[in-house]
């Protein structure tokens, strides 16, 4: 399968099976093209093509020559051979590696768009107990297998509301991962309203990562991200993840925003938040029933994409000129990148993943809390859902039909197993919004790629 | 190669043979939590 596609000067094409990228010209990307469509023969490929361009036969049979090269050195046309292989990964590892603990189902703003309902997941305000919190690091130390490096994300609602528990469960965390033989990697998801220089000092040693979020301009910021009584809460974040930031030394953060109908030209938030001083960014599409005001609608996705245009354009200014920002999605790696069973096997939701319940309830992942059917099990006797799990198990990239037509599914997995339930009722269902974006930002980190490669060679000439 | 530039890439086939230790991030559990993504995950078998 091949994908090819003109952005930004490029002309791209994709070797989807080989996860080759090769940059052309405008007469080898119509070669590729005709060969693609299959209609027409060499000859009358040469025809067209020496129709269309100022080229020569020779130069044309030389592009025919480059192509069946390319072939026979499996890097282009070629085959997926993996699918047997789909079932591999999470057969052969039945081992969990990563949890989502919710220290706190409550939390101190009150932001309309929120997936987790205001903090309480459709159920009772609830803090995770120390006790609770130290079962889930044993219960993934016990479950983990010969992994070694084992994720545990602090979420809620707002896990500073529960702060000291979160201290407690990554000291008891860090006194047993050397007897067990790990390498606990904490993460904490936080609004940033109880920052002080106690969550600053400690995060900064013992977070992996900081999710701080932060949805762009104040106004934008301060619609949907306010406080119980209505206040925005820009003004009291702004300053502590700043300081935050500044007091990390270089390690991981990102600042995490959500955008909306309301912001559909959120390149704008990501440079607000370039401008503050912050260079590791993250902005996503909201996730909400399509009722709410703010949704995106289909109407929203032709600027949505031009959206990522500009900001991949922009952030390859930004490095060329030495002040370069990341973007979580287009931090694609091509070269040390996924091998192609993580690319095949899914999330990992609901097999590898787990979030855990302030009671230590078991649920595939963050986004599935609070749905009780399904719930899997429990911190102390463990995963008792096996029907369930065995559902999870066997969603991957070859579980739907529409993703082994798209060109995107070895960059995605097959998706996000909570965005397919609820845009369709089932967890192999397909949200084709979400697949849509997906697929421009991928065109756009692969843009960007080939453009630190051979942008200098393009401005020579 | 005139016409045609090839980026240095991952063999993908040929990690059917060196890859699957499972050592990698879960997918979601870094910044974003509303999407699924590999292609930004690094592999930790190539650090």
């Amino acid at each position: 399968m091949i994908h090819q596609y003109k952005l930004n000067g490029y002309d791209i094409v994709l070797d989807v099976n080989s996860g080759s990228v090769h940059c052309v010209d405008d007469v080898a990307y119509d070669i590729i093209r005709f060969f693609c469509e299959g209609a027409l023969s060499r000859e009358e490929t040469a025809a067209r093509v020496m129709e269309k361009y100022n080229v020569t036969k020779a130069d044309v049979e030389e592009v025919f020559d480059d192509i069946d090269q390319l072939q026979k050195d499996g890097k282009l046309f070629t085959e997926d051979i993996y699918e047997p292989r789909a079932f591999d990964l999470k057969n052969r590892h039945t081992e969990i590696k990563a949890l989502c603990l919710h220290v706190a189902h409550t939390c101190n703003l009150s932001c309309d768009y929120c997936f987790a309902s205001q903090g309480k997941f459709h159920g009772e305000r609830a803090l995770m107990s120390l006790e609770t919190g130290k079962r889930a690091l044993d219960f993934l130390v016990e479950n983990s297998g010969d992994r070694v490096n084992l994720e545990v994300d602090f979420f809620g609602g707002e896990p500073l509301m529960n702060w000291d528990v979160v201290k407690g469960i990554v000291e008891y965390g860090r006194k047993i991962e050397k007897e067990a033989g790990k390498n606990f990697r904490f993460t904490l998801t936080t609004n940033g309203v109880g920052i002080d220089n106690d969550v600053i000092e400690f995060a900064n040693r013992e977070m992996h990562n900081v999710v701080l979020s932060l949805d762009g301009r104040r106004e934008v910021h301060d619609r949907l991200r306010r406080t119980a009584d209505g206040r925005g809460s820009y003004d009291i974040i702004v300053p502590k993840f700043r300081k935050l930031v500044e007091a990390r030394g270089g390690k991981d953060y990102y600042m995490r925003g959500t955008f909306t109908h309301n912001n559909i030209d959120f390149t704008e938030d990501i440079f607000h938040m370039a401008d503050l001083g912050f260079d590791q960014l993250s902005m996503e599409p909201v996730v909400c029933s399509p009722d709410d005001p703010y949704a995106l609608t289909e109407e929203d996705l032709p600027e949505i994409e031009h959206q990522y245009e500009i900001l991949a354009e922009d952030m390859l200014r930004r490095e060329k000129e030495g002040h370069p920002i990341t973007f979580y999605h287009y931090m694609i790696d091509l070269t040390g990148g996924p091998c192609i069973y993580k690319r095949i096997s899914g999330c990992g939701s609901g097999t590898e993943y787990f979030a855990v319940t302030p009671w230590g309830d078991l649920y595939p992942c963050h986004q599935f809390v609070g749905e009780e059917k399904f719930r899997m099990g429990d911190i102390w006797k463990g995963v008792t859902n096996e029907p369930l799990r065995d559902d999870f198990k066997l969603c991957n990239v070859y579980a739907r039909e529409e993703c082994r037509e798209c060109w995107a599914r070895l960059y995605c997995s097959g998706g996000c197993a909570a965005n397919a339930y609820h845009g369709t009722g089932s967890i192999k269902g397909i949200y084709e919004y979400g697949c849509q974006l997906f697929r421009k930002r991928i065109e756009c980190a692969v843009m960007m790629k080939v453009a630190e490669i051979y942008g200098e060679e393009n401005e020579d000439q | 190669m005139k016409r045609i530039k090839t980026i240095e890439t991952r063999n993908l086939k040929d990690s059917i043979k060196n890859g699957g230790c499972g050592e990698c991030q879960t997918s979601c559990q870094s910044a974003c939590k509303t999407s699924c993504g590999v292609a930004n995950q690094k592999c930790e078998k190539a650090e």
